[in-house]
Order: C-alpha cells, then sequence, then structure tokens
C-alpha cells in the first residue's frame, strides 16, 4: 500500500506501484484535471507539484510519490470560487483550447508561491517546460502577471 | 503497446547496502533514479515485463557533502538541488549552469547526476563540466567501492564501464587548486527542452608571464561519448594566446572530435559551430 498526500488529504493507493502518477490520479482517484500530452516530458501538460515542485506526472511512477505531498489542479480554486491564478488566466486570455491549461496553472501555482522574483522574464523561465499550441504564450505570461501582483 | 504495470516487478531498497544486494539478485533489474528517460521508454512499452530497482528509498544518496578538498554530490541529488547548493554555484559554476539546461524544471525537479551519468548519452549535458572539473565517479558494487576518473566512466554511445552488479553512489568534484576562467555553453533548437547540437565546457587557468598555464576543454554531442580536447589542450599549454596560437588549437579539435549528422544537426554544422564558440572562448569573448 502507498500513502501520499493528495491534495491535502491522505491517501493511499493499492494498485500496481509501477502506475504512473497521472494514470492513478486520473483513473483511482477520479482527478481529471491533469491532463497527458506527449507522454515523454517535453510538452508539461501533465505538471503537479509534488512537495511544492512541478514535476511532469507521466515519468513518475506512483511509487516514487510515496510519503509525498502531491497537489494537482483540483487544489486550486472551484468553478464558483476561482484561485488568483485561475482568474487571472481568465481575465487575460491565457487558456484557449485548455490542454496545457492544468499544467501551466500548476507551473505558474509554484513559481507565484515562491515569493521571489515573478517579472516577465522568470515566468518564461519558470514555464518553459510548458509548451501551448494555442496562445503564443503572451497571454499566459500577462495571466500570471496578474496573478502575482494580487500576492 | 503502452507500458503496463501490473507486468513490471519493483524492488525497493531501502538502503545502499540493501540496493546492491537486491541488485546482485536480480542482475537483470534496470536501476531507476529519477526516472525521466526510463520512463519515456517504460510509456513506450518497450520496458514491460522487466525488474525495476528503485533506488528513491536509498537516503545517503541524496546528500550534498562539502568536504575538505572539494564536494561530493551524492547520485540521486537532482539537477534542480545543485542549481540551489550555495557552495556549488561558488566553486563549480559550469556545473550549475550546465544543470540549468537540463529540459526544463520538471525534469531539473526529477532527474538526478548519477542518472545522467548512468543513462550515458552522448548529449549529457552535465558531462562537459564535469569532465573539465576532473570528477570522479563512485560506484558501490559486490566488490566494495571504486572511484572511476570522469575521462574513464563512458565506453560509448548509452554504455559506461561499470561492471555488473554496480551503483553510482556519488560524483566527488575536487576543488582548483588555482583560479580559472571558465564557459558553459549548449546549442540547441531553443533554450529549454532541447537535446543539444553541440556543447563547451572549457576551464583556462593563467600562468606567469601572459602564457597559458592550462587549459581543460570539453565537447559534449560531437561523439560518442563526452571528449576533453587533449591535442589542442597539450598545444595551448605555455603559449600566449595570440590569433595564431588560438586558430592553431582550433585546428587539432578534430584529432579528439567526430561529429555525425543525426536528426538534431550536421557534422559540418555542429564543427562549423563548436570551433567559433572554442575560438570564441580562447579570444575571452564569451563569459
Amino acid at each position: 500500500m502507498i500513502k501520499l498526500t493528495l491534495n491535502g488529504k491522505k491517501k493511499s493507493f493499492g494498485g500496481a506501484p509501477f502506475k504512473r502518477l497521472i494514470d492513478a490520479l486520473r483513473e483511482d482517484f477520479a482527478l481529471t484535471g491533469t491532463k497527458e500530452g506527449c507522454g515523454e516530458g517535453e510538452c508539461g501538460a501533465c505538471t503537479v507539484l509534488i512537495d511544492g515542485k512541478p514535476v511532469n506526472s507521466c515519468l513518475i511512477p506512483v511509487c516514487q510519490a510515496e510519503g509525498r505531498k502531491v497537489e494537482t489542479v483540483e487544489s486550486l480554486g472551484t468553478p464558483e470560487k476561482l484561485s488568483k491564478l485561475q482568474a487571472g488566466f481568465l481575465a487575460c486570455g491565457g487558456a484557449q483550447c485548455g490542454i496545457c491549461t492544468p499544467g501551466m496553472l500548476m507551473t505558474a501555482q509554484a513559481h507565484i508561491r515562491t515569493k521571489g522574483k515573478c517579472d516577465d522574464k522568470s515566468i518564461r523561465t519558470a514555464l518553459a517546460g510548458n509548451l501551448c499550441r494555442c496562445t503564443g504564450y503572451q497571454d499566459i505570461v500577462k495571466s500570471v502577471l496578474k496573478a502575482a501582483k494580487g500576492r | 503497446m503502452r507500458g503496463d504495470a501490473k507486468s513490471m516487478t519493483v524492488l525497493r531498497p531501502r538502503s545502499a547496502a540493501e540496493a546492491v544486494k537486491s541488485f546482485a539478485k536480480v542482475p537483470a533489474a534496470i536501476p531507476l533514479a529519477g526516472g525521466t528517460d526510463l520512463m519515456v521508454g517504460w510509456n513506450l512499452g518497450i520496458l514491460n515485463g522487466r525488474a525495476i530497482l528503485d533506488l528513491s528509498r536509498v537516503a545517503e544518496w541524496k546528500k550534498i557533502k562539502v568536504v575538505s578538498d572539494g564536494i561530493d554530490i551524492g547520485s540521486l541529488v537532482t539537477h534542480a538541488e545543485i542549481q540551489a547548493h550555495p557552495v556549488i554555484r561558488k566553486r563549480f559554476p559550469l556545473l550549475v549552469a550546465a544543470c540549468g539546461t537540463v529540459g526544463a524544471a520538471q525534469i531539473q525537479n526529477r532527474g538526478t547526476i548519477g542518472g545522467n551519468i548512468a543513462n550515458a548519452s552522448p548529449a549529457g549535458d552535465t558531462f562537459p563540466a564535469l569532465a573539465v572539473y576532473e570528477a570522479t565517479v563512485r560506484v558501490l558494487g559486490p566488490n566494495g567501492r571504486r572511484g572511476v576518473p570522469m575521462n574513464e566512466i563512458f565506453a560509448g554511445v548509452k554504455k559506461t564501464t561499470l561492471k555488473p552488479g554496480e551503483l553510482i553512489e556519488a560524483i566527488f568534484l575536487p576543488y582548483l587548486e588555482k583560479p580559472a576562467r571558465g564557459v558553459f555553453r549548449k546549442v540547441g533548437t531553443r533554450a529549454a527542452q532541447a537535446i543539444s547540437k553541440t556543447m563547451f565546457a572549457g576551464l583556462l587557468f593563467n600562468g606567469k608571464g601572459g602564457v597559458l598555464e592550462e587549459a581543460r576543454l570539453a565537447f559534449g554531442s560531437l561523439a560518442p561519448t563526452v571528449r576533453r580536447l587533449y591535442a589542442a589542450e597539450a598545444f595551448l599549454k605555455g603559449r600566449k594566446l595570440d590569433d595564431k596560437t588560438i586558430s592553431a588549437a582550433a585546428e587539432l579539435m578534430t584529432t579528439d572530435v567526430s561529429p555525425i549528422d543525426d536528426i538534431r544537426s550536421t557534422r559540418d554544422y555542429r564543427l562549423v559551430v563548436s570551433r567559433n564558440l572554442l575560438i570564441a572562448f580562447l579570444k575571452g569573448e564569451v563569459k
């Protein structure tokens, strides 16, 4: 049995230890917000946070999440009460087709949470592992900047 | 075909000693560190049915130790942790720069220095820096410990000189005994996520009377393994770095490297860019 903290709640997983974290999240914990893009660590669509750090959940066997704190996009806001970051994406047009959005949000969440410098350059560096084929990134960076200003 | 989790056997040792023991019992097991490369293959289904030696519980290999003559980086230390370490930042900036070019944040938070070496890609981002810092790879196996100099750790593309049952426990970087001017450069299609077309690390130690006491020059992605430019280094030793000397040293590059055409680049492009990089570094134009 693998024990982990998922979005603040203690959970256990009794399936195959080599199941990918993304599959365990989607199939066993019914958290389908996390999307799979490339399945090879290039696109960042499947980004979740482990102990506060962005990682690709398609490259992690669930056994390696044992004892860790995992956060997914479901840990942010709700449709009724968006988080600051989600509200920033909505206001600035940071999402179009939406496939990259959960990963973008989680990587950006880790970045703005560090309380370090949060300007155009630092956001672009932080998000370099998240690919978006719709927005051209401009509005995503604006969205994160807006949320960071409200920190 | 996709990876089939149920087909896998997962060994999860809790200590270094247990890891070596488990590996001896199941020699066909594939060691797993951060998984950033192994899991790509697994997702494609090519590792189905295999045994995996998951090293993530081996706490003693996750430490960075500052010792009197250098730094001992545990094999399971991530590229992100290396970049954040104050002493490594101060003493080994080329390694810090190299770690910052591995994939992007998600990969740097998972990928480990030991995994990078064990994987033995010709394009391994940390290798040119480790080569010029003359790192030693320390391995633990059924017959105990041994140190392998960086220039002897690789046998070819995706091949190391590790013996059966051996695992990397740490990488030791000795402090430089004298001040040096250094540069790390990676050339890829974009700044993040790209696998390099060519990659360079260099250190220059000035001697008395304006001559060069020692040069350490290394390229990645230009041969099956990382290469030091031994011919150029020997030529430069004791000379003044004037234009004539620099271009003569650059001519010697192909004694030690032999790039190929592949999906990322061509032999000609790699040679021209690498030569220009080397010349610019020797002239002090890249910092």
